[in-house]
């Protein structure tokens, strides 16, 4: 059975100068699974999710986002998707309600629908206690889970994460992937940059990125198998490696 | 609409959050109207003087209490030698000396042509020299007339052209009457100019801009929202300074409010349009300081503001055709002063509403959510 897609990109090509930051990729991403994007820094990742996102256009190659193509309907595109920055983007001189007052706002929500949701997510999170306070008070673990749900809080189709848990401690970090589970079996396709190996064997699919180029892409455990390795982290080190050699 | 509203809600939120904003709204309009208004005068008191009187004789000393009785002068040093006069001026310690020769009486009770006196200015300050200049021609003249009538009461009475001066829309020749509406003037420029360039700066080096950009929201949504809140402020902040103006330095409010408050409405559009412009090019808040500090100094020392268009060279003023600040310091002492009616500002308003489409079109233009 053909599994219906949520992202098809062919030959994306994105040019700085001479500077080939991705070198013509290829690949499709599934309705409600989570799309790893692994690689070094430097390797490209950041550049193809802000194309995909519509904040970046690409040289060339056919993308398609939630059905829409990037070139001409990026709106269309905007409405559809979330998406979290590798650099925190919620506001630290307004409060947890606050800024989820403003995000879901110019999402165009309503208010009334925006405060009913407000409070919900707030008793999720528990952050009920710290609901009217600063967003400089709170910890980066608590902000972070916080900008997660933001990003989702319009219910997009799909959400771009870019290194959401660069910084944090590893309780949080598990948290925070729990949460991204129970956004995927909402049916939200996810879509995550890291270069945490371990946080890629959470993922259901994983593109591996090596100086703009992808050189595997496949499940965990079938690049485990392909590559004779032990975990993530020696089909990473392999696959970087070679790349060297050449 | 509704998005608008939200982004103005969220700015705000912010500005008022930030401690050292509400001393800027507040705080500066005062300071500034009150330093700049009594410092940046051409009005001069207190000018030191030296009196050389070689004469000793009845005419001579009334000649000096003239001085002495004038309040723009005072009488630092006295001596006999103007070569010791012309030492004080180099040293600095006075400004001017009035060198009275000796048979200064007996050559006007003898009724002689060509009865000299002669004035050394310190004239390092060009403005000053020539200011201190006609302060001291006019109580020569004074002097002049009293001694003609004394010696010769009928005759020549009539002689002579008398000048009656009478000075229009200002009588007094108040320079703070003159400076309050150019002071306010620059005054919201500043706020106008500088905040909104650096606020949209501020988001894109905390990264929040691209959140922002990621959403469906509308390059005109964004824009609105991020002016609509600074405008609001800079017209407060005319009001205000306005209102100090009034009860600090009674400067007369002639004309008619509501055309000085919508000609500002527009130029705040201007300048905050140049804000977001500038904040568009650059990346970090220094950077955008830098930029806003360049047009500023350009802006406001053409402007007029503290010395007049008209006696700038023509290319000059040629280029300040180009700056919104001559314009509105022109408009804001027209109607304040003379009451100008909209029928007076009309070129300048013309002027006013181009600059204001052309700059939100190319802010607007340059503004982009894709990298």
């Amino acid at each position: 059975m053909e599994k219906e897609k949520a992202i098809t990109v062919k030959n994306l090509v994105k040019k700085f100068g001479s500077f080939v930051a991705n070198d013509n990729l290829t690949f499709d991403v599934y309705k409600g699974e989570i799309f790893g994007f692994l690689g070094a820094n430097g390797a490209g990742k950041t550049t193809a999710l802000k194309i995909l996102c519509g904040l970046s256009s690409p040289t060339s190659g056919e993308i398609n986002v939630a059905g829409f193509d990037v070139y001409t309907e990026t709106n269309k595109i905007k409405n559809n998707i979330g998406y979290m920055s590798q650099k925190f983007s919620l506001y630290e001189d307004l409060t947890v309600y606050e800024n989820i007052r403003f995000y879901g706002g110019i999402y165009g929500l309503k208010l009334k629908d925006i405060r009913k949701r407000a409070d919900e997510l707030i008793q999720k999170l528990g952050l009920t206690n710290v609901r009217n306070e600063l967003l400089s008070s709170i910890p980066l673990g608590w902000k972070q889970k916080l900008a997660f749900s933001v990003a989702i809080f319009h219910h997009p189709k799909i959400v771009f994460l870019d290194e959401p848990t660069g910084g944090v401690d590893p309780v949080t970090r598990r948290e925070f992937w729990d949460m991204i589970y129970e956004a995927a079996g909402e049916g939200i396709t996810i879509m995550v940059t890291t270069h945490y190996m371990d946080e890629a064997e959470y993922c259901n699919r994983v593109c591996i990125m090596v100086d703009g180029r992808i050189e595997a892409i496949g499940t965990p455990s079938e690049l485990i198998k392909n590559q004779n390795a032990e975990n993530m982290n020696d089909v990473f080190i392999q696959l970087a490696r070679k790349v060297k050699q050449k | 609409m509704r998005i608008i509203l939200f982004i103005i809600q969220k700015e705000f939120l912010q500005i008022f959050r930030n401690k050292s904003m509400l001393p800027v709204i507040f705080v500066m309009p005062i300071i500034q109207l009150i330093i700049l208004v009594n410092a940046a005068t051409f009005e001069m008191k207190n000018i030191k003087l030296c009196i050389v009187d070689q004469d000793l004789s009845t005419y001579s000393r009334n000649l000096s209490s003239k001085f002495e009785g004038s309040p723009y002068f005072v009488i630092e040093k006295r001596t006999f030698s103007s070569k010791e006069a012309i030492t004080y001026i180099d040293r600095g310690e006075i400004t001017a000396a009035i060198v009275i020769p000796q048979g200064f009486e007996r050559k006007i009770i003898r009724n002689e042509k060509n009865i000299k006196v002669q004035v050394l200015i310190d004239a390092i300050n060009g403005t000053n020299a020539g200011v201190s200049q006609a302060y001291i021609i006019s109580i020569l003249q004074d002097y002049n007339k009293q001694i003609i009538s004394k010696l010769l009461p009928v005759s020549s009475s009539n002689n002579g052209i008398e000048t009656s001066r009478r000075f229009w829309y200002n009588p007094e020749l108040n320079y703070k009457t003159f400076m309050v509406p150019g002071i306010l003037v620059l005054l919201i420029t500043i706020i106008s100019f500088i905040l909104s360039g650096m606020n949209v700066v501020r988001e894109k080096e905390i990264g929040t801009i691209e959140q922002i950009n990621v959403t469906p929201i509308k390059k005109y949504q964004f824009i609105a929202g991020k002016l609509i809140p600074f405008w609001i402020i800079g017209l407060f902040e005319l009001a205000f300074g306005l209102t100090i103006g009034k009860l600090l330095f009674d400067i007369p409010l002639v004309g008619n409010l509501g055309l000085v408050f919508g000609f500002a409405a527009i130029y705040l559009i201007v300048l905050l349009a140049l804000g977001l412009l500038v904040s568009t090019i650059v990346n970090t808040q220094q950077q955008a300081m830098f930029i806003s500090f360049f047009f500023m100094v350009v802006f406001i020392l053409m402007s007029g503001l503290f010395t007049g268009v008209e006696s700038m060279p023509e290319w000059a003023q040629i280029v300040n055709k180009a700056n919104p600040l001559a314009y509105f310091v022109e408009v804001m002492r027209m109607i304040l002063l003379k009451g100008s009616g909209i029928a007076d500002i009309f070129k300048q308003l013309i002027a006013i509403i181009t600059f204001a489409v052309f700059m939100i079109s190319l802010a607007v233009w340059r503004y982009k959510k894709i990298t």
